[in-house]
Formats: C-alpha cells, structure tokens, sequence
C-alpha cells in the first residue's frame, strides 16, 4: 500500500552566513534538518527536539531561534546566522575566544548554541550585568560547566570587544 | 613529582586542544557523519515491563520489503551484552524483562519512513508479574532475576558492633534515608555508526566513554576474532558514566543491521528514547542505626545499603562496591558493619553516573550524622570535629590512612568562605518574620580514585608514547575526552616529562586499532592512574634518545625534533608502552572486602544556602561554597569546571530530578517535565583548591571528576532543614513536598 502523499516540496530562499541559497524543502520540514542536512551544516546540533536545551540554536534575522521548532517555510527570505558564519574566517570571534580561554567550552555539544546566544545578547547589549547574561542564556542548557565559566566567558568577551 | 621533569605546564591553564574545533561547529559528534548509502536504525521496544512475547506482528501498510529486519535470530554470536555477566540479550527472545527492552530492529535510508514503521511492528504479549521497588525486590513478591532478584550484596565488618552497641550509656539514632534515579542528561544522545561485512569485519564509530568495552562486546555478539572489531570514538558530547556500558548496546544493535544489509547503518537516539530507554543513577534506600557516647564520640555505625539495579546485572555489582565503601565516610569509627545488596526490578537496568553509588550512602550518611548531632545536643559541625578521620585511623574496609587529611580545615576554610556561622545565626532569627526562609548547611566527605580494591590490577592498563620521525609526540591512550580535559592534561603531562611545548604533544584519537587498552574512562582514574603512564611512557622516550646518544641532557626543541629524524633512520619508530602496576603497598581481600580500597581519596567540605518561598515552596540554592583537597591541581580552569559542572547536577539530584516511574517505565522521558538546572538556577559556586600533592600520581594529582556529585545533595537538604524546620531524607526534594511536609509541622 502507499503512504498518505506528501506535500509537495517548496523551493525556499533565504541568507545563511551571508550568502544567498535556494532549495526545495517540505515547507514543514525544521530548520534544523535543513541546516544539518541539506546544507551540511553540522555545527548546529540536536539535544532534544522539543525546543528546550537550546542546542539548535541559530539567529534568524537576528532573534535567537530553536531551529527544531522553526518550520523551513518561515526561513524564506530570512538572514539565517548558524555557528559557521560567527568566526571571521580563520579569525575568532570574541565570543569564542573567551570560551576557549575560560573553559566556557567543556564537551562541547552545547557550545554552538551557547555562543550564538551570547553573540546575540552582546550585540543587544554589550555591557551586560550577570542577571542580563543568565537571563539571556537560560534558554541554553549546559550538562558539564555549571554555567560558571560560560558567565565568565561572556564577560571576558565584553572586555575585548 | 617524579625525578627530572620539570613542571611547566602543569598547574597552568594552557587552551583545551580540541577547543577551538568546538566553538567553530567544526567538532563533529557521530550524527554529523552521514556515509555514501546511510541506512538509519531504529529499536521496536517492549511495551510491557515482563513478560513472554508470542508473536511479532507487521502491520499492513509498510512497504516491508524495503526495510533491514533484524531479530535475535539474525546475531551471528552470542546473544548478550558481555560486560560482567552474560545476562542482558541484545535482543528480547522470548522473555520480557523491562518496558523498554530490544525486541527488534529496523534499518532504512528515510527515518521519516522508518519511524512509521517502528509504530507499524506490534509485539503480542502474555503478560508476567513484575515487581517495581526494593522492598517489592526483597520481599521476592516474584522471582525475576536468579533466585533470590540479589544481583550482588557484600559484608564489610570492622571490630565488634553488637558488643559496642550493648554498652552502657551510649545512645542509638536510627534513620532511613532515599535517593531517586537520574539521568545523565549529556547534552548529545547515545548514537552509533557501523559498517560491517563477512571479511573485514566489524567497524564502529560512535560517542563512548570506553572503547574497549564496546569492542569486548561486539567480539562476543560476532564470534569474531578481536582484530575483526575496530571502535573509534567519535567526539564525545557528554557522558558522565551514562556512555560508560550503554554504548555496548547501541554499538551492537547498530552493527547487527549493518552486517545484514551491508551498508553504513546509524543508529542515533532522539531525547525520549535516551531517556527512556538507557542507565540512570541507581535509585537507593539506606538505613543507619549509629550508637554514639554522650559527648558525641561515634562508637558504632550499623549500615544497611540497598539499590535498585533494574532488569540486569550490568554494572550494579561495582557501583553498589562503591557505595559500600564510601558508606561510613571520612570518619573514624571503631565499630562498623556494612550490609550491601543491589536487587532487580522490572526497569530499564541503572548504571554508571559520576559517583558511582557514592553519592547515594553519602547523603545517607550526612543526613544521618545532621540527626546523630540533635540527638547528642552538638552543633552539626561539632559531632563531625569530633569523629573526623585523621593521619593513622583505619576506614571502614580497614585501610590505614598514610596521607595527611586535615578535614576540619577544609570544613573551616568552607565556612569562612561562606560566611557561615554569622548566616546560620542571621537565618534562624529572620525566619521568624520573613515569607522567604533561608537557610544554610554543609557535608563533609571524601571520594577514592580509580577501581576499588584490586580492579587496577586486573586492568593492567596500557599507555603508549610516540616520538615521530618529524619530532611530533603522539600519545597513545583509549582514555576518552568527554568534556572534562583528557585530551588538554594528558599533552600536559607528556609535554612536561620531554621538556617540549604543549603544540608539539597530539593526544591521538581512541581507535581500538591505533591505541592500547588503557582501562575505561571512568571512575576518576583519567588524570591519576592514566595520566602517570603518560608521564611514564613520555619519560621514557627520553630515557631511550638519551641513552642512545641521540639527545643531551638540557636539550632543545630543536635538538629533540633532530634526534627524532636519527632515530627513526637508524633504528627505526619510537613507541614506549608502559603497563600499570600496583604499588607494593596497596593490599585488597576481594573476599572479606577488607584492605586498601583506592589507593588515594580526595577530601572535601561543601557549604550550600538555600532559600524556600513560603507562597510557592519554590526552593533555590542561593549560594554554594565547594573546599577540597584532591592532590596537585594539573590544569586551574579545567578542575574548577570539574567541581563546578559537578556541583550543578548534585543541586538538580537534591531539587528538580525526579523520574516519574509507571510500572518500570520513566514517564517524563521529556526535557519539558525532568528538569536539569538552567543558567537561571544556579547560584555561584566558589571553589577553593587545598593542594597536597600526592606522591603515587602524575604531578601529584588524584581523582577529581566524580568527587563534587557527593557532597551537594546533603549540604542542600541539610540548608533546606533550616529553612523549613523539616528534616528531609530524601532526594529530591520537590516543592510539593516542601508546602505538605511545612504544612504538617505547622499544624
């Protein structure tokens, strides 16, 4: 027997890391799976699905999404940011390399999404108190670090920028 | 601090190696690998927690043909996951043991497609009474595991307890205590990818914390020769004992559908199904029955030590050695008797989860000893002052202390930090008036490094270093780097014993085929017992160029590259392997549980403060102070993360974990509804290193990883009774619990 049939594809347009793509995807199908997928974008990660550990992490027009929870229809047109498009090339950004000098990085699944999230904020926000930086990263869950050096990590970044 | 090297890395906080791959998106994690002709690979699970299945039905409507099935017939080996004991297939044949056992697996290139069918296999039952609990396990309500549901139970006796306990004048405290399961909640799922054919063999990548037991494993369920089963570990994006044996599993069922379809077969668990379906902490219940003298002398400890291990035996027997050990604390006590068992239940099997059975008898332990100071009329931290174990007392297990352990430090140096004396005061006199109570509490404890007893010894774990023609060091270990810095201190340790820069060492990644069996990755044994066979091996490289006139003493980096060159052309490669062997002085009797434990423990004293909001019984822990001494630190911002990152899952065990069971199955399989802490709910911890460098380990570093779960629960729920009035026994402690238990005393 056959399937229901599926949707038919669409083709989609948007900005991912500053350059132009286009695609056909099922206008359902998450961001995500396009990302990681489609585009071999694998630095964008799933930790559960359900748009709670914030691992999927991505900026899109520059809000801070899940990108498990964002159907691909919506990205027409939209300037997609993922953690590929964050160093400046070989050059680190200031996110990062406070990470990598704080411990803000420990098994690093979570790191992705922590650093756009911390991206995000600085731009918003460049001289955040600490409740500013908990606040803004609670929607990233972290197993390993505690959060500790990942707060520190985003206050080192502020001091270089 | 071994002779010749001089520290120059060590004790600094050099960048993690793999650092910059990881805050790039550049790491890649085994769902990031997608081969040439991928099949994905899912699990048809049981639905019912025991019982015998009577047939396996497809339902219409799935184009089958299309579809890799494999059952237990398929297994070209023996049908269990080789671990201890032989007693957990790999796939249900014909019995049902637990709610989320393998009883089928399934392989396509759409997972879209695959997961319909996963719903389209329905497995026909005859349902089996099951038993759910301890006391149900105990009582043998049934028989489901060997004859009597005891996987293992163990009796340590030191001196004479009834005897102590009969005498005049001492005063009984009895209490039971309870921990709940919890998942490790790494942040990547479990996942596996596989090929595998008839000639080549076996081949699976994937994120492990031991690849040698994964390789034990697929050697047993293919009948191969061992150089037929390669295991690479893939980046690795947290473990915490959770990817510790599970990994055997999916590792197989995995390969089991590649060797059938002969393709490259992925299998990577969605967040419900790891939660579901793989090990959690060991949920336990303990009872203590301590006689003290008037003036809080401990005279006698009576312990009994129960966990729940779930459907199979699978690492229970050594986590509950574990907490066995670990039972009656870093304390001194003539009299001690220990009872131990670790029983089945119809869920998925408990398994390793930083601690390792330590953090449930410590919270017993010092909640217990909380209760031993009312009844005695001592300040909680006065009956401690009293009974810590110093320089010459004997442990439990009778294992002299040799070291020097200054516990009443570290408790001082936690409550100045924390200012807890004045707090505690502060505390009692505003709770009067304040709808925010708060309150403030500490344990004090100590954690052993590396296998109990005479494990290391059976390890007979390997390391190797490489001197490369071009002058590169390669170190060559299985120990995994899972986040907490294998990678980072082991370039340290090696760069160090050669005088060289820390680029100029690679630590290679563990692949069976490339690197020795150095023992799992586990057990806060990485930085202490591993780590000095890297020193060693390194040390070695430099024994052979120097001793073969290819290097001077004082030499450069340059020097060194240049006797690399003529070593390899006029001898050949330069590998040095180096095998663990156990210092004279350590004795263990695996049968009367009686000896030298752990070569070296790490001491510590926790300070926690907690506030409880009488309006919504939200608790919160506001503050958190973490003392300990635990060797020679090798890299600052790494251990801090250790005992940070540490000290946040030991909070979420003693407030928000709570596994909701139904009959075996954990219902809020959901990052929604189980709740791990967010950066919004911790507090800031301050961690303060005590160094003593200790002389059996590599710069004189012991164990660290596993030491900061112990200490968080009780110091919490120790703050929690002054904030409450209510002295809880458990964990966690939910604030529905809070409002009825506040409710109660009120009235």
């Amino acid at each position: 027997m056959k399937l229901p049939e599926p949707v038919n594809k669409i083709p989609v347009t948007c900005s991912v890391n500053g350059r132009e793509v286009t695609f056909d995807a099922y206008p359902m199908a998450r961001l995500l799976d396009v990302l990681r997928e489609g585009l071999r974008l694998t630095g964008t990660k799933e930790g559960c699905g359900e748009g709670e550990c914030g691992a999927c992490s991505v900026l899109l027009d520059g809000e801070l999404v899940n990108s498990c929870l964002v159907p691909v229809a919506q990205a027409e047109g939209a300037r997609i940011r993922t953690i590929e498009g964050v160093a400046d090339g070989e050059r680190l950004h200031a996110v990062q390399r406070a990470f990598v000098e704080c411990g803000g990085a420990q098994c690093g699944i979570c790191t992705p999404g922590m650093v756009l999230a911390a991206v995000r904020l600085l731009e918003e926000n460049p001289r955040p108190t600490e409740a500013d930086i908990r606040e803004a990263l609670a929607g990233n869950l972290c197993r390993c670090t505690g959060y500790v050096r990942i707060f520190e990590s985003v206050v080192r970044a502020c001091q270089k920028e | 601090m071994a002779l010749g090297i001089k520290d120059r890395l060590v004790g600094r906080p050099v960048p993690r190696k793999e650092g910059r791959a990881k805050v790039t998106g550049a790491a890649l994690y085994v769902d990031d690998l997608s081969p040439q002709g991928l099949l994905h690979g899912v699990t048809v699970r049981s639905r019912v927690p025991r019982g015998r299945i009577k047939e396996i039905v497809f339902e219409p409507g799935i184009p089958w043909d299309e579809f890799i099935v494999v059952t237990a017939r398929d297994i070209p080996g023996e049908n269990a996951v080789a671990l201890i004991l032989l007693d957990q297939p790999y796939l249900a044949d014909g019995l049902i043991n637990h709610p989320e056992e393998p009883i089928l697996l399934l392989a396509h290139e759409d997972r879209h497609l695959l997961e319909e069918a996963r719903r389209a296999v329905r497995v026909e039952t005859e349902p089996l009474p099951a038993v759910f609990t301890i006391e149900e396990s105990l009582a043998r309500k049934e028989i489901v595991w060997g004859e009597d549901n005891v996987f293992k139970s163990f009796l340590v006796e030191k001196g004479d307890v009834d005897a102590a306990r009969a005498r005049e004048g001492v005063i009984v405290v009895e209490g039971e205590y309870r921990t709940g399961a919890q998942e490790q909640l790494y942040i990547e799922p479990n996942g596996c990818l596989a090929t595998a054919d008839p000639d080549a063999g076996v081949i699976v990548e994937g994120s492990m914390q031991c690849p040698y037991y994964v390789h034990k494993a697929l050697v047993k369920l293919f009948g191969l020769p061992p150089e037929k089963v390669r295991v690479i570990q893939t980046e690795t994006g947290g473990g915490f004992g959770g990817k510790e044996e599970y990994p055997s599993m999916i590792a197989g069922h995995a390969a089991l559908l590649a060797w059938k379809s002969g393709r490259p077969v992925k299998m990577a668990y969605d967040r419900a199904e790891d939660m579901a379906a793989t090990t959690k902490r060991h949920p336990s219940r303990t009872r203590h029955r301590t006689a003290v003298t008037p003036d809080g002398k401990l005279l006698a400890m009576e312990i009994d030590f129960d966990i729940d291990g779930g459907a199979y035996a699978t690492l229970s027997s050594v986590v509950l050695s574990r907490g066995t050990i670990h039972s009656a604390g870093p304390y001194n006590c003539p009299n001690v008797r220990v009872r131990s068992r670790a029983v089945a239940t119809n869920a998925p099997p408990h398994g390793a989860f930083r601690g390792f059975g330590a953090p449930q008898s410590i919270f017993a332990l010092e909640r217990h000893l909380d209760r031993v100071a009312r009844a005695v009329g001592l300040a909680p931290e006065e009956l401690r002052r009293r009974n810590f174990i110093r320089r010459g007392d004997t442990t439990a297990t009778g294992q002299v202390i040799r070291e020097s352990v200054e516990m009443e430090a570290l408790l001082e140096r936690a409550f100045e930090l924390s200012d807890y004396h004045a707090k505690r005061e502060r505390f009692a006199r505003e709770n009067q008036s304040n709808i925010v109570k708060r309150g403030i509490g500490f344990a004090t404890f100590m954690h052993g490094a590396g296998f109990t007893g005479s494990g290391e010894k059976f390890l007979q774990s390997v390391v190797g270093c490489e001197a490369t023609a071009e002058g590169r060091v390669r170190v060559l270990a299985a120990s995994t780097e899972i986040g907490q810095g294998t990678n980072t201190i082991f370039a340290q340790i090696a760069a160090d014993a050669l005088g060289l820069d820390y680029e100029e060492v690679e630590v290679v990644r563990p692949d069976t085929a490339d690197v020795p069996d150095s023992g799992p990755t586990v057990a806060s044994r990485t930085c202490m017992i591993v780590g000095k066979l890297v020193e060693t091996s390194a040390l070695g490289i430099r024994q052979i160029l120097e001793g073969g006139g290819f290097l001077r003493d004082g030499y450069t980096a340059e020097e060194f590259r240049r006797a690399c060159r003529e070593h390899a052309e006029t001898i050949g490669p330069l590998r040095v392997f180096t095998r663990y062997e156990q210092p004279a002085d350590v004795n263990w009797d695996d049968q009367l549980y009686r000896g030298d434990a752990y070569s070296a423990f790490a001491w510590a004293a926790y300070v926690a403060e907690v506030s409880v909001d009488t309006l919504t019984y939200e608790a919160r822990v506001e503050d958190f102070v973490a003392v300990q001494e635990v060797g020679r630190v090798i890299h600052p911002v790494l251990a801090a993360g250790q005992i940070e990152g540490g000290v946040a899952q030991g909070v979420g065990w003693a407030l928000y974990e709570r596994v909701a069971w139904r009959e075996g199955r954990m219902a809020n399989a959901q990052m929604t509804n189980y709740i791990i802490p967010t950066s919004a709910d911790m507090p800031p911890v301050r961690v303060h290193f005590v160094e003593n460098p200790f002389p059996g380990a590599p710069a004189g570093a012991k164990g660290i990883g596993e030491l900061p779960m112990d200490g968080p629960a009780p110091a919490v729920v120790s703050a929690l009774e002054q904030a409450t009035g209510v002295a809880f026994d458990h964990v966690p402690v939910m604030p529905e619990e809070i409002m009825e238990a506040m409710e109660r005393s009120r009235q």
